[in-house]
């Protein structure tokens, strides 16, 4: 099994993790996590990808590296953002949940 | 296409840096500013837009800029074709009448800064560059990028007013959204590994059938239907377009799920034109007809007007997806495929106006009663005429009556589904129709019904918001208008087979 196997294999299974927990967990903290950890499969996705390029005969694909930057970059953002609302909807209601009319 | 960038292709760039350039100097201005900088640009984007469609229709072609002079598969391009022409002129016309209805809501603060009215402005003209940016993006890996740009500009709109209810409501959208857009980027790495390019012109060439082609596109579907909220991924929906404040409501329901739809056009279309997915069309057609009957029957259910505005949004995104069934291929090139095709891109323009248009009406009403239950609307058409008459003609749209954009997008959805032998999407397409009449006449009879007590307004409102309002309505209904057949502009850059079948 070659390295890029190896480390696709680990990106499959972090984004099959990922999807298990955002769509099994009602909790949205637990949520994010999970769409952390699905970014964390697919930016590693780019890095396999990269490698295969660098298997076709030159040394690393440049083009994933420079795309997983900005995807880390949009995914902390989308973080940020919810777990600042989730700190918002915390402070309002004293619990974090989605399930507010029950 | 030609290889270069084209004369023109300056405008693009100028129609997604003028609106970020916006966001830039209100956030340094401050909330004082923020509103002047959105109605200064407002004339500017709207003379882009124009000026863009302008210059497709002359050239009859694609127009197309590369950044920093570097061509794809290396370079980034943007390109407009026929469609994307037409989605940034709506986009155009809708962000002008909603900054106009908005200004009595979102007044610059005199002495202090006041949060609501900079965060509002701000986002409307972040949600435009990202639109465009949607609209003009050659480039999937862009597209996601613009694609999140729009969801981080769209939720804070949901909870401006910082209530529970708003913030469990965008809570609950941004993670639909997040869902969708790392679904969409994980197919895009996808393609990339495959193909080695995501230029979408490039890739169009490269692409066949095969297990990774498919499987990308399927995860891509997959997550921009959930961000365009198609049934059973709407659940985000209703709570989040009905608690955000009205002029923010038009702005999610009538473009910002325009843009995921417009993504899941340009993958099926462009990307994959020699993909055979006539299996996979019919998923998302049914998908569509199950969104049309629940989201209009749940309407129906609704004790609140901006709910039953919302779940008829639901219904309305239905009829978008009858077009992938419908729109037949190139290869099969029937007559009225392209029929269906710009019956669907129709219904996404009519729709936008006509919702938008509903939604600040409700908005109004809801301000002028101080609530908005169906049930105590009597006397509000004696109260605001204008404002009743703009949700009337906006209800028009959605039932498909003519004259109105949304009786010729569906008389063509209609047309294609005879032509194309498959009749059960004109029953959905009827069935939906009635439908949305039931609801809009639900509310249209409360609010011309006579009340018994004088109806007394909490404020009045300004005969000039409500006339922005039926100028929307208007646009909805002036679409009524353009002719029963394929359009010529949708038409430009399309593939050429797709355009003899017209003939």
């Amino acid at each position: 099994m070659s390295a890029a196997t190896l480390y696709g294999l680990c990106s499959a299974v972090l984004v099959g993790l990922g999807l298990f927990g955002l769509i099994v967990h009602p909790q949205p903290l637990r949520k994010i996590l999970a769409f952390n950890l699905i970014g964390g499969g697919v930016f590693l996705l780019f890095g396999v990808v990269a490698r295969r390029g660098a298997a076709a005969g030159f040394g690393g694909d440049p083009v994933p590296q420079a795309l997983v930057i900005t995807g880390i970059v949009v995914a902390f953002s989308a973080t940020a953002l919810a777990v600042a609302l989730l700190l918002r909807l915390f402070q309002e209601t004293e619990q974090a949940t989605l399930r507010l009319d029950e | 296409m030609p290889n270069s960038a084209t004369a023109g292709g300056f405008l693009l760039v100028l129609a997604i840096v003028l609106p970020v350039v916006g966001v830039l100097f209100s956030v340094v201005l401050g909330g004082r500013h923020a509103e002047r900088i959105a109605l200064i640009l407002m004339p500017a984007g709207l003379a882009v837009a124009v000026a863009i469609a302008v210059g497709v229709w002359r050239a009859h072609n694609v127009l197309q800029y590369f950044v920093g002079g570097w061509d794809p598969p290396l370079g980034v391009a943007f390109r407009a074709d026929g469609l994307s022409a037409a989605m940034i002129v709506t986009a155009a016309l809708l962000i002008c009448g909603i900054g106009l209805f908005a200004r009595a809501q979102f007044p610059s603060p005199k002495q202090a800064e006041t949060r609501a009215p900079l965060a509002f402005w701000t986002l409307l003209l972040a949600v435009w560059g990202a639109l465009n940016a949607v609209f003009l993006g050659g480039d999937l890996f862009n597209l996601y990028v613009a694609l999140e740009l729009l969801t981080f500009a769209a939720v804070p709109l949901v909870c401006l007013d910082g209530r529970a209810e708003t913030l469990a409501a965008a809570l609950r959208y941004l993670l639909f959204a997040l869902f969708g857009s790392i679904l969409y980027l994980l197919g895009a790495v996808l393609l990339y590994g495959a193909y080695g390019t995501l230029d979408i012109v490039l890739l169009s060439g490269r692409i066949h059938a095969e297990p990774a082609a498919w499987t990308a596109i399927s995860l891509m579907t997959a997550g921009l239907l959930a961000k365009a909220a198609l049934y059973p991924l709407h659940l985000w929906l209703p709570p989040a377009h009905a608690g955000a404040p009205a002029p923010a409501s038009a702005i999610l329901s009538g473009l910002v799920v325009k843009a995921p739809f417009f993504l899941v056009v340009r993958l099926w279309f462009d990307v994959m034109p020699r993909v055979p997915v006539h299996a996979a069309a019919q998923v998302l057609g049914a998908l569509g007809a199950a969104a049309i009957i629940f989201g209009s029957v749940l309407a129906l259910r609704q004790g609140r007007l901006k709910l039953l505005i919302a779940y008829s949004t639901v219904a309305q995104i239905g009829y978008l997806f009858l077009m992938f069934p419908l729109a037949g291929r190139p290869e099969t090139g029937h007559p009225w495929s392209t029929a269906a095709w710009t019956g669907g891109v129709l219904q996404a323009i009519s729709h936008a106006f006509a919702k938008a248009a509903m939604f600040m009406a409700a908005g109004l009403i809801a301000e002028a009663l101080g609530h908005d239950r169906i049930a105590g609307l009597a006397g509000i058409g004696r109260a605001l005429p204008i404002t009743v008459f703009a949700f009337g003609l906006g209800g028009l749209s959605l039932m498909g009556l003519p004259p109105s954009g949304g009786f010729v997008a569906k008389a063509m959805l209609l047309t294609a589904a005879v032509a194309e032998n498959q009749w059960w999407w004109a029953l959905v397409v009827l069935a939906g129709g009635l439908l949305a009449g039931g609801y809009v006449f639900l509310v249209l009879a409360r609010a011309l019904a006579d009340s018994n007590e004088p109806l007394t307004l909490l404020k009045t409102i300004s005969p000039g918001r409500q006339t922005v309002v039926l100028a929307l309505a208007l646009c909805a209904v002036l679409l009524g208008f353009v002719p029963l057949r394929p359009s010529e502009l949708l038409q430009i850059g399309r593939p050429d087979i797709a355009v003899v079948g017209l003939r």
